[in-house]
């Protein structure tokens, strides 16, 4: 990259837990962008950097933000989660889980995405005192930021299903 | 690389074998075509035309080549081989150097050390363009000045069976139309380009037609095939919009010039630019029929707007016009197809490939018929249902499996959903633009459609697949493009159970093996399960011959039947097998703000056999879920030639709240002579009949005629104060 953009400052991201000094970056780049390009961690994928799909859903200090619209350095130090954080070969998460025995995958571009937000969907709904946050249609519409071209769906509702009834 | 090196233990045919690369998917890891990398890479980015009509005055480079961190730009002077590229008639220039034919066609490629750099350098070519008026309506197309050497019309088909002069006792008309939808696959295109010390240059592409998107960037690049050594990267979708090449030739011709390594992706705007788009159609039919529902004639006229280069218009008008009537036996027709050339987005594959468009009017029309003749739609359907031994209009004879009549029971007779809860949310238009309850009025409709498997007209789309065993492990290596489909499962399960095996590795798919030929037209199950099957039964009698052999290997080529062109008439034996679907849609509509909210569509199929039960469920519901889309809320707007809704702000997908309830009343198995396992292939067909059916439920709850999908607002607003 060239010092033809100025200022390129130095800042630090808390990434899954580790720390991650980033220096000579461009200030204009995206949170998405900077986990992607300069600290290996692909998992949330960049399908419209619009805001628009959910495919780069992480979260910021709990809350679920869509990466692209998120300029790096302003979550300096910020607490950052990621797919990467979910679970591992392994052992994987209960959500991942979920969608692997629903047959929720297919070209899995929007998975990363959804897993963050069925997670997120799972840990504030249990926060809940009352009433039943998972009726389908509470599901439907905190996922409707995540588009899916390939699945339409049915089976992505049925792996939150299943993982929400593996949280209780 | 994608599902390279992954082993699974269990299940055989016919049960839900989980996906291999599943687990790598949930956790991120799994590598997509955009995620790849490699040191000392630079990104490629491209120049493209803001105009759909313009004569090219001058392209000066010089600024951009003078920003710090541009290591090349390329324009058409740059190409090396051929000039020009496309799947059935290389009508399509590498770059525009003289005159630009759509908005968004490649002028020029940078390859800068940073996106930005790329975007700067981009934006710093200077181009002077000398605006021409686009020709854009696909009406005026065959009249009009050709806008291309070789002329505005891709293909003029006609079809004439018996003796199109007859007439019926009841006529029905009417005229349709289809907007323009993309296949929005969520992966943008990408793709890395790495140089070779041999001058040769390697392509991880995400892709659907491995071997034939090396053979036009080989091609283009003045290269030896063997030259440009390809393997599929991760796709993130596909649905046709991966069948013709986009940024193939750029990304190896930036690598080659610069010698390092060159990353490519398109943002959403690129892609909604940058691949060929579904068909808009407008469809003139008239239908004749005796008192007592029998059809006797069908006439129609069919022009596919295939946009400013060839792509695979010929083929998509063939598949229009060839089931242009529908699953019904019709003894005398006439269809009048016209694929033409304009200045609009080039348009080429997507999922129904043809059948989708006259399906929405051949299904419009049976209803209309059905109300004049004072019928039940569903029962005049049945009455001229097609069944084995029966020919379709182009004379063709089915001999395979031809369950309309079931698929068309098992869909009505299948329970309705409740009434509505009157739920917010529920209700048409969502929270935010929420119908009124006392305004919503429900409807019910109906369609049935069908659509050939594999290439026709004479076509050898073959399949390759090399299988070896050792040490009781499978290794199956073959170029199929996984897309999505599942079909890294299926590779799997056919090996287990053809060599009784547990461990099957599927190996990365690349230009080492043979052709797999394209992941399209629900084929690969047949075709390279058929490949997968024979390399497999192939290492077993080698295993009976010779049982202590270290290891075992075979490599099979599976091609299907063959067929034939069709002649002057439109008439011969051009498809190797068919699929049949009906669709039934439940729709909410509040018939004062034109407001829709599909409520649930339930579907029957013709599958010839499941061979995984999971999967073929998550085929049916996306399928339906892009049939829905065309149906209510997809389309790109193009303007004058010019594209107005680039991303997905504008161009709406069905979301999680949009996408109805799908119920899968049956999925007939009536296994498929000639097909491997008896298995037809199951993703076209669900997004066949699903656009059809919603537009015939709209047209229950309202009255109004629904001639066009995507259906909006003020169609049936419009036609509502016409009623009243
Ligand atoms: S990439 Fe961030 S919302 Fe689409
Ligand atoms: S699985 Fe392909 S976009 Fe969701």
């Amino acid at each position: 990259m060239t010092d033809s953009y100025s200022p390129h400052p130095a800042y630090r991201l808390m990434v899954n837990g580790e720390p991650h000094d980033v220096s000579d970056a461009w200030i204009g780049e995206s949170l998405l962008h900077v986990l992607r390009e300069r600290l290996e961690l692909p998992g949330a994928k960049s399908a419209c950097e619009q805001g628009e799909c959910g495919s780069c859903s992480v979260l910021v200090d709990g809350v679920l933000v869509c990466a692209c619209l998120v300029a790096a350095v302003t979550v300096a130090d910020a607490d950052i989660r990621t797919v990467e954080s979910c679970g591992s070969s392994q052992s994987l998460s209960v959500v991942q889980q979920a969608f692997v025995d629903a047959g929720a995958v297919q070209c899995g571009f929007c998975t990363p995405g959804l897993i963050m937000a069925v997670q997120d969907l799972i840990d504030r709904g249990i926060q809940l005192p009352h009433a039943s946050p998972f009726d389908e249609l509470a599901t439907r519409e905190a996922l409707s930021g995540n588009l899916c071209r390939c699945t339409g769906y049915g089976r992505v509702l049925d792996a939150v299903a299943r993982a929400v009834e593996a949280s209780r | 690389m994608t599902a390279g090196g992954l082993k699974t233990r269990s299940p055989r045919l016919g049960e839900s074998a989980p996906r291999p690369d599943g687990i790598p998917k949930v956790l991120g890891e799994f590598a997509f075509g955009n995620d790849l990398w490699a040191d000392g890479m630079l990104w490629g980015k491209t120049l493209r035309a803001p105009h759909p009509s313009a004569r090219i005055v001058s392209v000066d480079i010089g600024p951009a080549l003078a920003i710090d961190g541009v290591a090349a730009v390329l324009t058409a002077a740059d190409v090396a081989g051929k000039k020009t590229y496309g799947l059935e008639t290389p009508d399509q220039p590498v770059f525009a150097s003289e005159v630009v034919r759509y908005m968004g066609e490649p002028i020029a490629v940078v390859a800068a050390d940073h996106p930005e750099t790329a975007r700067r350098a981009v934006a710093a070519i200077e181009v002077v363009y000398e605006l021409t008026t686009p020709l854009v309506d696909a009406d005026l197309a065959a009249e009009g000045t050709p806008i291309h050497p070789d002329g505005n019309v891709f293909r003029h088909l006609v079809i004439r069976h018996g003796d199109p002069t007859v007439q019926g006792e009841v006529i029905v008309e009417g005229t349709y139309e289809v907007g323009m939808q993309d296949q929005a696959f969520m992966g943008p295109e990408s793709g890395l380009a790495i140089p070779d010390d041999d001058g040769g240059v390697e392509l991880f592409i995400s892709t659907q037609f491995l071997h034939v998107d090396r053979d036009q960037t080989a091609a283009c690049l003045g290269l030896a095939p063997e030259k440009v050594r390809a393997t599929v990267a991760g796709t993130g979708g596909a649905f046709g919009g991966r069948e013709d090449i986009c940024l193939q030739v750029h990304v190896c011709m930036l690598a080659l010039h610069t010698g390092r390594p060159v990353k490519m992706l398109y943002s959403r705007e690129e892609s909604f630019l940058g691949h060929v788009h579904r068909h808009p159609a407008k469809l003139w039919y008239r239908h004749h029929a005796k008192r007592d529902g029998t059809l006797v004639n069908v006439e129609a006229k069919l022009v596919f707007d295939g946009g400013a280069y060839a792509s695979t218009s010929s083929a998509v008008l063939a598949n229009a016009s060839c089931f242009a009537g529908g699953p019904y036996l019709i003894p005398n027709a006439f269809i009048d197809g016209w694929a033409v050339r304009t200045n609009n987005p080039p348009c080429g594959a997507m999922r129904g490939f043809g059948a989708v468009q006259t399906c929405f009017a051949h299904e419009a029309q049976m209803d209309k018929l059905a109300a004049a003749l004072g019928m039940d739609a569903v029962e005049l359907r049945l009455r001229n249902v097609l069944k084995t031994g029966d020919a379709i209009l182009t004379g063709q004879v089915l001999t395979g499996a031809v369950p309309v009549e079931e698929v068309i029971r098992a869909c009505v007779e299948s329970p309705l959903p409740p009434k509505a809860t009157g739920a917010m949310l529920e209700r048409p238009g969502g929270a935010g633009r929420t119908a009124d309850a006392h305004h919503v009025r429900r409807g019910v409709g109906f369609a049935v459609g069908f659509k050939n498997l594999m290439f026709s007209e004479g076509f050898d789309d073959y399949s390759t697949a090399r299988v070896r065993l050792q040490d009781g492990v499978a290794t199956v290596h073959c170029a199929c493009a996984e897309v999505g489909q599942g079909f890294v499962t299926l590779v799997q399960q056919i090996a287990r159970e053809v060599l009784n095996v547990d461990d099957v590795i599927v190996a990365p798919a690349d230009t080492s093996v043979g052709s797999a030929g394209s992941t399209s037209a629900s084929r690969q199950t047949w075709m390279s399960g058929g490949a997968v099957e024979g390399a497999c039964r192939m290492v077993s009698e080698q295993m009976e011959r010779n049982p202590g052999a270290s290891y075992y290997e075979a490599t099979f080529e599976h091609h299907h039947a063959p067929t034939e062109q069709l002649d002057e008439n439109g008439q011969g034996n051009a498809h190797v097998s068919f699929a049949f679907v009906a669709h039934r849609a439940v729709v909410d509509v509040d018939v004062e703000l034109g407001l829709v909210k599909v409520i649930e569509v339930a579907t029957a199929q013709d599958v010839g056999r499941v061979l995984n039960p999971l999967q073929a469920l998550g085929q049916i519901e996306g399928g339906i879920a892009q049939g829905v889309g065309l149906a209510v809320m997809e389309e790109m707007l193009v303007i004058d030639g010019v594209v107005r809704n680039a991303n997905f702000t504008d161009y709406l997908i069905p979301t999680t709240l949009d996408m109805p309830n799908v119920l899968v009343a049956s999925l007939i198995e009536q296994p498929e002579p000639g097909a491997p396992f008896g298995a037809k292939g199951i993703g076209e067909p669900p997004t066949i009949s699903s656009t059809a059916a919603v537009a015939a439920a709209i047209r229950d709850a309202t009255g109004a005629p629904v001639i066009r999908v995507p259906v909006r607002p003020e169609h049936l607003v419009f036609a509502a104060d016409l009623v009243s």
